[in-house]
């Protein structure tokens, strides 16, 4: 196999999705299930002249601010708990408790406490997903090698230099799993914040055309923010992800 | 043979004492048995003490607890009971450290260079010794390498870089040129003279090779299978700059491979130690060519 085949492969894979859609709108002729040509005509047009841009951004900030709250608070937990011992003994019931809490449940529960705010919807969404982060790098910290830890002491680094060259290089793919998991979570739990409570978003878009009825504003709409997640997948975090494990053989 | 201080002399040193730099003191050290969770006893009653810029070889049977030992003194485990003082420090606190552990334990995800700047306080400022250092232990070709990327021989002596690189003044060593080929091993342990020659640290150097501490070391311990106990410690009585001198190294060893046998037959004789044939299992009897110790 060539180096462009795999590429090939894939990209083929696609267009057979889109062919088999095609296919069926054919078979099916309902304005329930448009044509790949008409969700792309609304997108096009929505983007140049109408709110989609504005959707896309908003949606875009909440996942994004979600994200950074989720990783920062769920990795410092996590780290914590597999450190020690007596914390995780303490937490572990609160872990269970919120890993089986439905996201819907928070969401609902947030906005009746603390109103239909912008950062209650954030914070709602974080706190659904801290508790993946945590298990996640717990699990990690847990298999720091105590042969680093030891040559840290002996050598007396400080705790910057331990962090940043002992600790967070063992922990990185623990990382890197916490963080793709999470942004593809994130992004259907903004959704679904936008929709019961936000005045913008691609949630919110959704929202009015269930309403209508109008399938191919829900598919335009939500293929268009599919897109940008995988370019954040592809051209962002897996080259961060292969970057950071290059020194690996 | 008589002229040989002999065991039950831990703390003694002929020639009078010496202000010693560590006092090293541990009443018992037990470990939890993984298997029946009861307590092992692995030191009992280990004590001596080092001066500043000797050498100390710990001699004694794989499993008998001389890494254990080592761990204690570097502060890395302080459940024990005892005490570890450092009467030779002005604070009395433990002195900067350079640790040779077992395995090279550098970061796969640094350089070579990498590793060695990550333990200096200011890495900018020992540029020059560092370079210095990696030349010596011909290392220059390579310190852009990961560490991962190099073969053990160079991952042992990055590791012996490193911690000369502190400029420690207590350098523990735990069986550091173990699984090496014999050329690397005598190549290493003459850079370890070199290098001792320039610093002048104390080391503590782990093995149960006794041609090596024969050859490296000023005082042997002696230290029993488990639970340890120092039953001999003798001065080896070669100056520094002779240890190049086969003949003399050669002569020394034979010599302390006699008392080595006396010593470990009495205590395999003693009534703890029904086992008569575990002494000879460790000993290291191979004749040692020429390659133990080269110049470089």
């Amino acid at each position: 196999m060539t180096r462009a085949a795999p590429r090939l492969l894939r990209l083929g894979s696609a267009l057979s999705l889109v062919l088999l859609w095609q296919v069926a709108a054919w078979w099916w002729p309902s304005s329930l299930l448009p044509t790949p040509l008409a969700v792309l005509d609304l997108a096009v047009h929505d983007t140049l002249h109408g709110p989609l841009l504005h959707d896309l951004g908003a949606t875009l900030r909440r996942v994004a601010l979600a994200f950074v709250i989720a990783m920062l608070a769920g990795s410092a937990i996590g780290i914590l708990m597999g450190r020690r011992r007596t914390l995780d003994l303490l937490l572990d019931p609160w872990l269970m408790l919120f890993l089986n809490l439905p996201a819907l449940v928070v969401i609902i529960l947030a906005y009746v406490w603390f109103g239909l705010a912008e950062s209650t919807a954030v914070l709602a969404i974080a706190v659904n997903k801290v508790p993946q982060v945590v298990l996640t790098l717990r699990e990690g910290a847990r298999t720091l090698e105590p042969d680093y830890q030891e040559l840290a002491q002996s050598f007396r680094l400080g705790w910057y230099k331990r962090l940043r060259y002992v600790t967070l290089p063992q922990l990185l793919p623990y990382l890197a799993l916490a963080a793709r998991s999470g942004l593809s979570l994130i992004w259907k739990l903004v959704l679904v914040a936008e929709l019961l409570g936000r005045n913008d978003g691609i949630g919110f878009e959704l929202h009015l055309f269930f309403q209508l009825f109008n399938v191919t504003g829900i598919l335009a709409y939500s293929l268009a923010f599919i897109l940008v997640m995988l370019a954040i997948e592809y051209g962002l975090l897996q080259p961060l992800e292969r970057a950071a494990n290059r020194w690996r053989r | 043979m008589n002229a040989l201080p002999t065991a039950g002399d831990a703390e003694g040193a002929p020639g009078g004492p010496r202000p010693s730099l560590a006092d090293i003191r541990v009443a018992r050290k037990v470990y939890p048995d993984p298997a029946t969770g009861r307590e092992r006893l692995i030191l009992d009653r280990v004590a001596f003490t080092v001066g500043p810029a000797e050498f100390v070889a710990l001699v004694g049977p794989s499993g008998c607890g001389k890494s254990t030992l080592l761990h204690l003194i570097a502060g890395l485990d302080q459940s024990f009971t005892g005490s570890i003082r450092w009467p030779g420090t002005p604070d009395g606190r433990r002195p900067r450290l350079g640790y040779c552990f077992q395995n090279p334990r550098l970061l796969p995800w640094l350089t070579l260079r990498g590793n060695i700047d990550l333990v200096l306080d200011d890495p900018a400022a020992r540029a020059a010794a560092v370079d210095t250092l990696l030349t010596t232990m011909g290392l220059t070709a390579v310190g852009h390498f990961p560490a991962n990327r190099l073969s053990v021989g160079m991952q042992r002596r990055a590791a012996l870089a490193r911690a000369f690189a502190v400029q420690p003044r207590l350098l523990l060593m735990d069986e550091p040129f173990v699984s090496l080929d014999a050329p690397t091993a005598g190549q290493l342990r003459g850079l370890l003279l070199d290098l001792c020659e320039r610093q002048r640290p104390t080391v503590i150097f782990v093995t149960h090779d006794l041609y090596e501490a024969t050859l490296l070391a000023d005082r042997l311990l002696f230290l029993s299978a488990p639970p340890a106990r120092v039953i001999g410690a003798v001065e080896v009585g070669i100056a520094r700059d002779r240890r190049r001198r086969e003949a003399l190294v050669d002569a020394r060893y034979a010599e302390l491979k006699a008392l080595f046998r006396a010593l470990y037959q009495d205590a395999a004789d003693g009534p703890e130690q029904p086992a008569k044939d575990g002494t000879d299992a460790w000993l290291d009897l191979r004749s040692h060519g020429d390659s133990c110790v080269r110049d470089v």
